[in-house]
This record gives structure tokens, sequence and C-alpha cells, in this order.
């Protein structure tokens, strides 16, 4: 569909969104990206039964965990959407990067300089 | 391979040609093609069409799941695409088959394509240049293509083709195709091919809705067919997904949807019903709806057959929860309004009183027919055809044509849908192998690799990568060179080199060659996408000596220079960091080993009525061995309770032969007054323990596939004086009680049959789907016995799809009167004196009637079978109503999520005999493709303990979808590997880490993720 969408998205790819673990995306924030989005199947279509609903609890929790630390919850979010919605892919990728735009840079990233 | 020898071939003849054609490369005819590969036959697969792929790859949605179409057929496409044992013939056509069963020599024509299969990329340059514009008929003619196309973007094989009828010969594609692809001079041409039988899987086209003039399609531009709008709904559609009228471009608020536009139409001789365009049409509401909420479907019907597993529940979830509004009606004819473009429906409601509605679209839910072209093929390969054009079938072998040795399945055999189109095309290859079973793994060619090089983790890794310009895909957007400069600084990278198409047969070799120059031990392509490219580059590494896992690649072209064509320096920097992660992942790739696990060539069937019985013949004719398991004591099930077939086969003679031949059979071995206790292990390897009453002896038994048929019965009616009176009976009681003699007929003077006894409520929402083929059956035949008996049939829908439309029809004639009921306001049965009376709301007169019969027949409903137990046993799910719940409602129809365990005939939904038959036949094909091999490898993409991490915490026991973890003696979580789906939930809830997923290790992903912002 050659949809465009801002560059600065790069994709990790996962057999099922139910790999991704929290300590994955935290790590992410501590290697100093700016926001992390997970993104699985819709719900009730999972190629694997039920791993985005796992992946959609735990992006849960890493969103209370950020918002604890100072980060921000809002760093990240579960989307879900099925392989043919190319357009959702793409309008996803925009509205994360809109957002993340908001928010500037990750604080966790300043940290890691400051860090010897 | 497995040594098996055929009963089927006599002895001395020579081996019957291990080679299947299968015409048609639509959902069926790949699913067919699949089968057949995966059980050690040669296949060609021939398709008219460019590409393969049918009608389904038109689809928006299917019904009742609401699948994206595309998402879920993709993977067919890819499989049969890529399986070294099935070669795809597109745009040809089967001109002759001649021959005997198990040696036919078929002519196929091969139509020129003019774009050279061996070169094109798939880039679509040509495309892109071409001048010309015409209708685009994946389209349905609502958008414009080029004169050199592909049919859609995921078509199989991805090869452009020109349309030489459009093209003007301006030669713009020639000179801008770098792959050197476009041949102006190819020509058509012919090709013999060997094989042992043929399957036929053309499928259908649309009814040519013109021939409805009433309706005005072709002449107001609002009037469009169900497949036009499908388009219109999908995302690759003519606007996108974009719901818009053709006239004004307009969102068009009050849709009218018209059912049966060539079905259950004397007038343009289609007297059957097309099965398939209510639930089409449902879905088509629901998903316009979505699209825009304040669209307003109407669906105009005659009968709602919603008779399929689930499709009850879509439809009245549709009506009460979605706003889809149904009118029982006929329509007379749609005018156009003037000046607007919108129709004016004109229709007789359900009392008979002429009515108009204005509406902004009309849709015609076209029926299925067979085309001019399967016609003709069917005649050039003396197939004979019904007299609506569909393939001749018997009921009780509904899989086998006119002419020996050549089987057909989907909608060319009667209207079907998805699903039953699948189950049917597997239930083809089944029929289609047993005839030349002997000539298992002639053909089909199992490929020999060099020894693996040892790469031991510790080794320094040496990476090559490999940079693609893909045409001018990537190289016009990234700085392909400066990609591969910094690819060489990246560490343990030895080599960096670019390539025009990276996919192109002399790029394999060129990387063969450096992996052995350049002492290479992992292997990146920077290129399009590991979804279409991976398979291929892993085999040329593997051909080199390297594991396949030790493969990685960076996606540049899909998710890089295609989305940010407008940005080249960040598309070009972005590049460079894809490559990045993917050389950081890579230095951590290991080799996978992947471990042969032998398999128990034998089948456990369980269930001994007509789908286990013809199961358990079929497999034997294949040469395995079966045990047949019974609970009772006689084998037949619910097959002992039904005397004729709607079309008057004799079932219970069809039922002695069937025990004739299973107890005569010496690889079937019959276990009846026979339970299953105890069930454990994996595909390719069961072990089931078998109790035989009435001594209670066990056994236990090995084998390799398990498949479950226990069937359903008819459940014992509850009120309507059921029990009370014998005068109230069920429909199968009263097949007896005529069946045993015309006595007893003689003497009835009017009976009553009340339909949906215990089906389509709350208790049980489903269609029971066979009552209403039963009740016509038995009444016709009391008519034939008894034409003086008046017989109404109370009924809510009549629900005689496909080929049992025209007995409705011929009930009808017969004087067979048939009244319509609600819910709300049942048919109440009661005894007055000594008579029996029915009393139910007329809707034509609009009064309550009450009439006197000397019968009342109930069409109970179809219950599964006590089965609760066994699906514990067997770890496998069921529906809310008991009934056996398979993998995947549309494209698993016969396989449960579990790995070699398949279900088959009334277990899994109501059937007829001849679905069951169907089913049983595509429970064989997908066993064979287990036991047809000696070995399975298993392992690669993981999940693995490490046990001293191991608290056994069962987090992992408790979150694997499938049940896998185990916690073992030792106090530690054991995964098998044979079962491992590698979905890496557990990997990710470990709380002690202990668990990873092999290829997608934690180290590996935050090296990934590491490499993402560094730099």
């Amino acid at each position: 569909m050659r949809l465009n969408y801002p560059s600065n998205v790069k994709v990790v790819k996962v057999p099922c969104t139910g790999r991704v673990d929290m300590l994955l995306i935290l790590k992410a924030f501590e290697s100093g990206v700016d926001g992390v989005y997970v993104a699985g199947c819709m719900e009730g279509e999972c190629h694997y039964l039920r791993g985005n609903l796992r992946a959609r609890r735990r992006v849960e929790q890493v969103k209370k965990l950020l918002d604890e630390v100072g980060l921000g919850g809002e760093r990240v979010e579960m989307f879900n959407m099925s392989a043919s919605q190319g357009q959702r892919f793409a309008q996803f990728a925009r509205e994360m990067t809109e957002r993340i735009r908001s928010l500037g840079p990750s604080p966790a990233k300043k940290n890691k300089e400051v860090l010897p | 391979m497995a040594t098996v020898e055929n009963e089927e071939v006599k002895g001395g003849q020579a081996k019957p040609v291990g080679a299947v054609l299968v015409v048609g490369g639509g959902i069926g005819g790949m699913q067919a093609s699949l089968d057949l590969a995966e059980s050690g036959f040669y296949v060609y697969l021939v398709d008219n069409a460019p590409t393969i792929g049918g009608v389904m790859s038109q689809l928006d949605k299917t019904f009742p799941t609401n699948d994206c179409a595309m998402c879920i057929m993709s993977p067919k496409l890819v499989g049969t695409g890529s399986h070294r044992n099935i070669r795809v013939i597109t745009h040809a056509e089967v001109k002759e088959v001649a021959g005997d069963p198990g040696d036919f020599e078929a002519t196929i024509l091969r139509k020129a394509r003019y774009i050279r299969p061996d070169k094109c990329t798939g880039c679509g340059e040509c495309a892109k240049h071409c001048p010309v514009t015409i209708a685009d008929s994946y389209n349905e003619g609502m958008s414009r293509r080029a004169a050199v196309y592909l049919r859609y973007p995921q078509a199989i094989p991805k090869v452009y083709l020109i349309d030489r009828e459009a093209c003007i010969g301006c030669g713009l594609c020639e000179r801008v195709c770098l792959a050197g692809a476009v041949d102006y001079a190819d020509e058509a041409c012919q090709e013999k091919i060997a094989v042992g039988s043929v399957i036929l899987a053309p499928g259908f086209e649309v009814f040519d809705a013109a021939r409805r003039p009433e309706f005005g399609y072709g002449v107001y531009p609002n009037v469009i067919t169900s497949l036009e709008f499908e388009r219109i709904l999908s995302a690759t559609g003519p606007h996108r997904s974009h719901v818009l009228r053709p006239s004004d471009g307009t969102i068009p608020e009050r849709i009218a949807f018209i059912q049966c536009v060539g079905s259950r139409d004397k007038k343009c001789g289609n007297d059957y019903c097309s099965s398939v365009c209510c639930m089409y049409s449902v879905k088509e509401a629901v998903i316009a709806k979505e699209h825009v909420p304040f669209i307003k479907p109407t669906i105009f019907y005659m009968d709602m057959r919603a008779y399929g597993k689930g499709f009850d529940a879509y439809y009245e979830r549709a009506k009460a929860d979605q706003g889809v509004r149904f009118v029982k009606s006929m329509v007379s004819r749609v005018r156009q309004q003037q000046g607007t473009g919108n129709l004016i429906v004109t229709y007789l409601d359900d009392q008979g009183k002429a009515a108009e509605e204005v509406f902004d679209l009309v849709v015609l839910s076209v029926g299925m027919t067979t085309s001019q072209a399967v016609r003709d093929t069917a005649a050039r390969l003396g197939v004979r055809l019904n007299a609506y054009g569909f393939c001749e079938t018997n009921p009780l072998a509904p899989l086998a044509t006119s002419r020996e040795g050549i089987y057909v399945c989907g909608a060319f055999q009667s209207p079907k849908d998805i699903p039953e189109t699948v189950a049917q095309a597997s239930g083809a290859a089944a029929a289609a192998a047993g005839g030349i079973a002997a000539g298992r793994g002639t053909l089909a060619t199992k490929k020999e690799y060099p020894p693996e090089t040892e790469v031991a983790s510790a080794e320094e890794p040496r990476i090559g990568v490999f940079v693609c310009h893909c045409g001018i895909n990537i190289g016009s957007v990234v700085n392909v060179p400066s990609v591969k400069e910094y690819a060489a600084t990246l560490p343990n990278v030895v080599l960096a080199d670019e390539n025009l198409y990276t996919c192109s047969q002399d790029t394999q070799e060129k990387i063969k060659k450096a992996i052995q120059e350049h002492g290479l031990n992992r292997v990146i392509v920077a290129s399009c996408s590991p979804r279409t490219h991976e398979p291929m580059f892993r085999e040329t590494i593997r051909d080199a000596g390297l594991n396949k896992f030790l493969f990685e690649m960076a996606n540049i072209r899909d998710q890089c220079s295609w989305v940010h064509m407008r940005q080249k320096p960040e598309a070009t920097a972005k590049a460079k960091h894809l490559v990045r992660m993917a050389v950081a992942n890579a230095r951590l790739n290991r080799s996978l080993g992947e471990t042969a696990v032998p398999v128990a060539q034998r089948a456990l069937i369980i269930g001994g009525g007509v789908a286990g019985m013809t199961a358990a013949l079929r497999l034997a004719g294949q040469g395995f061995a079966v045990y047949l398991v019974e609970k009772e004591e006689l084998l037949g099930g619910n097959l002992r309770n039904i005397h004729r077939t709607i079309e008057g086969e004799d079932v219970q003679a069809f039922l002695t032969d069937l025990i004739d031949r299973v107890s005569a059979e010496p690889r079937i071995h019959v276990l009846t007054g026979s339970q299953v206790t105890e069930f454990g292990g994996v595909r390719g390897n069961f072990t089931t323990a078998v109790t035989t009453a009435p001594a209670m002896t066990a056994q236990k038994i090995q084998h390799g596939v398990t498949v479950v048929a226990t069937g359903a019965e008819e459940e014992r009616p509850e009120g309507f004086l059921y029990g009370e009176d014998p005068r109230v009976c069920t429909q199968q009681e009263f097949e007896g009680r005529l069946a045993a003699g015309g006595e007893e007929a003689a003497g009835l003077r009017e009976v009553v049959m009340i339909q949906c006894v215990g089906s389509r409520n709350e208790k049980r929402p489903s269609c029971s789907r066979t009552c209403c083929a039963t009740a016509l059956k038995n009444a016709l035949a009391l008519k034939r016995l008894n034409p003086a008996a008046t017989i109404r049939v109370l009924y809510r829908d009549v629900r005689s799809y496909g080929m049992l439309e025209p007995y409705y029809a011929q009930a009808r004639r017969e004087g067979v009167l048939f009244v319509r009921y609600e819910p709300e306001a049942p048919p109440v049965v009661a005894r007055e004196g000594d008579s029996l009376t029915v009393s139910f709301a007329e809707p034509i007169l609009q009064e309550q009637a009450t009439v006197k019969p000397d019968l009342v027949v109930l069409s109970s409903a179809t219950v599964p079978r006590e089965n609760r137990e066994l699906a514990n046993l067997l770890k496998v799910p069921r529906t809310a109503e008991g009934f056996f719940l398979e993998a995947h409602a549309k494209l698993r129809p016969v396989d449960f999520a579990s790995d070699g365990i398949y279900v088959a005939g009334s277990a899994h939904a109501p059937k007829l005999i001849t679905e069951s038959v169907s089913q049983a036949y595509a429970a064989v094909a997908r066993a064979c493709t287990i036991l047809s091999k000696e070995n399975l490898m298993v392992g690669g993409v993981v999940a693995v303990v490490d046990g001293e991490r191991c608290a056994a915490c069962l987090t992992c026991v408790r979150v694997c979808p499938y049940d896998v973890p185990v916690v073992n003696l030792r106090g530690e979580a054991e995964i098998d590997i044979v079962k491992c789906k590698g979905c890496g939930t557990c990997a990710a809830e470990c709380p002690a880490r202990a668990i990873d997923l092999m290829h997608y290790r934690g180290e590996q992903l935050e090296a990934k993720i590491g490499a993402l912002v560094e730099g």
C-alpha cells in the first residue's frame, strides 16, 4: 500500500506480541528510545490464540510504572490491527509519533547521558 | 517415505503415476494441492487466471468471524506458491485428459504472458510507466489498471502480465524493466503432463445480474452486485474501503440488499439455492455499518438461510444489536428516481401487500453459477454436469465425478461457502490420493542438503551484508551505496555488497560463493520483506552449508523506501539503522537444530458412524492401520436411524455395505463397546488407552493421528405432548414408520410438521441444519404413499440450501402447505377430547388457525453425543452447544488447534450424510500429511527452559495457550519442543526469566533495541 508514515518508527519483529515482556519495553527506554508501541493482531484474532491479550496487560502495567517514575505512561501504547490494515498501521505510526513529539525527548535519555 | 501398498491397484500392474492435476487455484484448489503435496504426491495446479487465489482474493471479510479474507488466505497462497512439490501453472487451461485412472496424460495450454516469470521480480515499475488504463476486473471494473498488471498485490506467482488487447505496444515497460523480463514475442505453448488422478476445483462465477432486467443492473448506476459491494468495502478496493456509491461518490445511507438474484429462480433456470448469499449479505450489511455507522441496511429476503455453524448467532446479532433490518418479502422491481439517482424498490411483504421504499444504493445478492469456460472444460474431460451446470455427483460419494479417476470439490460440485469448500478440497485430495497410493513418493521430491557447517556460539561471527536496490524500489529512495559502505564499518561485518535484485537466481549463486570465499557464518540481506523472501534466502544459505537460522533480514523496502518515499535522506538514515539492528541481532543468532521424531504410522478413529467408518476405509485404502473405536456394540451410529436420502438413495444398503467393508478390511481393527480412557502424546506419537466392555479389558494403542467422529443424534423433544401422546413423534421416528410400510401412511388424512423444535432458541441458538431437508424428504415420501394426505409444515425459514431447493419447490407443487410462524408465537399442540389439535397463527389470513391432524411430527434439534469427558481427555475445545470446535472456522474446518487431531462428521456440527462423507475424506487427507512421513522435524523457534533458574512457579503452565509446559519430577518446568508453537508468551511471563524463545532470545531483542538508538 506504500502509505507514508514517519521514518522515526522502527520495527522490532517478534513472532507474537505475547513475546514482548515488560523488561524489554523498559530496557528500550533505558537504551534511549522516546516511545514504544506494541502492534498486535486484533483482539480475538491472535494467531497464537491470546498472546495479544497478555501483551496488552503488560503494556498497561508498564504504563503505570512509567507514570510512577515520571517518564509518563503515554510513552507506551498497545495497538491492535490485522495484517491487511496498512492504513491503520500508518495511522498509529503517525499518531504515536505526534504524541511522543509533543511529550518531547524521554527524560530517561538525559539520565543515560549523565550516568557513567 | 512410508512403504505402503495399495489394494486399489491390481497386482502385477505398473505403479500409478504419483502426481495429481488440480484444476483451479482458488481456496479449494490450493487446499487440495497442499494436502497432496504434503503427503507425498507431486501436484500440477492449473489456473485459468494469471494468479491463483480465486474469488476469495476479492472478498473483504468472511462470515461468521469477520476475518479479513486476504489475511487468512495469504499463508495458503505463499505456501502453495513456494511448495517444492507443487508446480503452479497460471494463465493456462486444460485441453484434454487422455488415458485411464492412475495413468492419465493431460494437455495444458499456457497462454502467452509477455512477461518472463523467471525474470520478473514483481517490482511494478512496468505498470507505473504504462500509459494505458483500462477497467480493473479485480475491482469488478470500478477502478482502472494498466495494460501490464498484477491482478492483486499478494498475487502468486508475483509475475506481471501484459493484457495484449489493451496494450498499445509503446515499449515503455520493456525500457523501464531493469530485470529484462518483458518479452513481446512470447507465445502460447502446449505441454503434456502425466498424472495419476485429477481434481476439478474451478469454482464458480457470479450470476449475471443483467439477466434480471427488472432490477436495473447495468442501467441504473447505483444498482450493483454483492461482489462489487465486497470490493467497495475492501481496503484494496476502488475507494480504499470508503463506502461510496457509483453515481455521485456520496455515502449511501439507505442500502437495500435484494436476495436470491439468480438463485431459487425457475425463470432463469437456476432452481437451486446458492447457499452463501444470505450470510454474505448479512456480513456486508454489518461491515458497511462498521465503516459508516449511520448507514441503514435493509435485507429483502425470502428465507434467511443461516444454516451453518455459528451463522444463526451472527444473523441474530445483526438483527438485534447491529441495526440491520430484515424484510421478508419478494422484490418485484427497482426503478430510478428522477434526478436523485436514488432507487425505488417495489416489493410484496409477507402479508402479500405491495409496498415501495426509496434507497440510495441497491445491492443485488447474486448467486453462484458455472461459467461457460468451466462447462467447456468439463465437456472436454468427459465429466457430466447436472441440469444446473454443476458437476454431477452421487450424494453418498460426493467427491467422485462421472469419470473414474477425476474428482471434484468446491462450488463446482454445488454452491457452498469457504469452510465447506476447504473441507471438500481436502476430501478430494484424499480421494485422488486413494487411487494412486502406490505412487506416493515416486515423483514428489525431498530436498537433499549438504552437511551443515558447525558454527559454535563462541565462534567469532563473520557477517556478510547484501544490500538490495530492488530495481529502483529501494535504490531511488535510499542511497544504497552509502548503506553498503556503512554496513562495512559495523562490528563483525567482513563483507558488504549491493545488488540490483538480490532475489534473482544469479545473486543466490553469488551469495553462496561469498559464503565459501569469505568464510561467512552469518548472512544479512537488506531488502524487501521477510514475509515473502526469508524462506528463499534461508534456503540459499542452507545450500551453502549454513544453518537457516543464521540468516537475518533488514526490511529496507516495505518498512523504509516504500513508506518514506518523499524523505530520501531520512530513509537512507533509517535504512542504516535497520541494517545496524540486523547486525546486532545476527551476531547473536545461533544455529538451531531440528530433530527428527519417528511417526507411528497408524490412526485412531473415535466413533464408528458414517464419518468414522468412511475415514477408516480411506486410511486403510492408503495403506495405514486403523483402530476404530465405537462406544456401542454395533457400528453405524445415527445412520442406523436413516433410511433414504432426499435424493432417494438407500441408506440402509449403504450402511450394510460400509460395515461389511470395514469388517473385511484387515488393516482396520474394530473395537466396539469400547471407550477412550486415557490419551497422551503429540502429533505423530499419541498413546491412547481404550477400555472394552463387558470385561473392561484395557489396551494401549500407539498412533500418529486421531480422528474424532463421535457424531450427533436427534434430541428427545420437550413439550408438544411428545412422549404423552403416541400421535406426536419426531422426524426420525416418522421416517422409520414410513420405511416400515405404507399401511400407516395410507390412513393418514392430515399431518402437521413443526420445525425448529429445540433449535434456534435461547438454549440452543444454532440451526440444526438438516431438519428442513428431513421434513421435505418425509413430506414427499408421504405424498408418494398417500397423495391425498394434507401436510402442513410450520416453519420459521425453510433452509433447503444448495441442491435441496428443488425438493422444496417439488413439495409445494405436490401440495405440501408451508406456514410460517414467529418464535414469539410458536404452534401449540393440545388434546381436545380424543383428537389432537395444533393451533398456529396464520400470517396471510392474520388469524389463529386450529387443525386436527392425525399425526404431529416434530423436527427436533440435532445434539452432539455425550463428549465432555472425551474433550477433556483430548484437551480439545467444544462450542457452547457441545459440538467440537475446529482450529479455524474458515480455513481449518477439520483440524483441531492441537496438531494431529481432526474432527469429522456431525461431531463438528449437524450435517447431511453427503457432508459427513466429504468431511471424513477431508480428515483422511489431513491425517495423511502426518502419516505419510516417517519422521517429523521439530524444534527451531521454540521455548527452552533453563532448569537451574526455574522456581516451578507454574506461570508458564498457566499462560501457555497450548498447555505445553509441565513441571517435571525435578521440580522444573519442561517444554516439549514437539508441541511448542513458538509464540514466546511463557518467555515473556516467566518471572525468573528462566525461559527463552530461541531465535528471539531476550539478549537478541535487547541488542536489537540497543542498536536502534545508537549513533
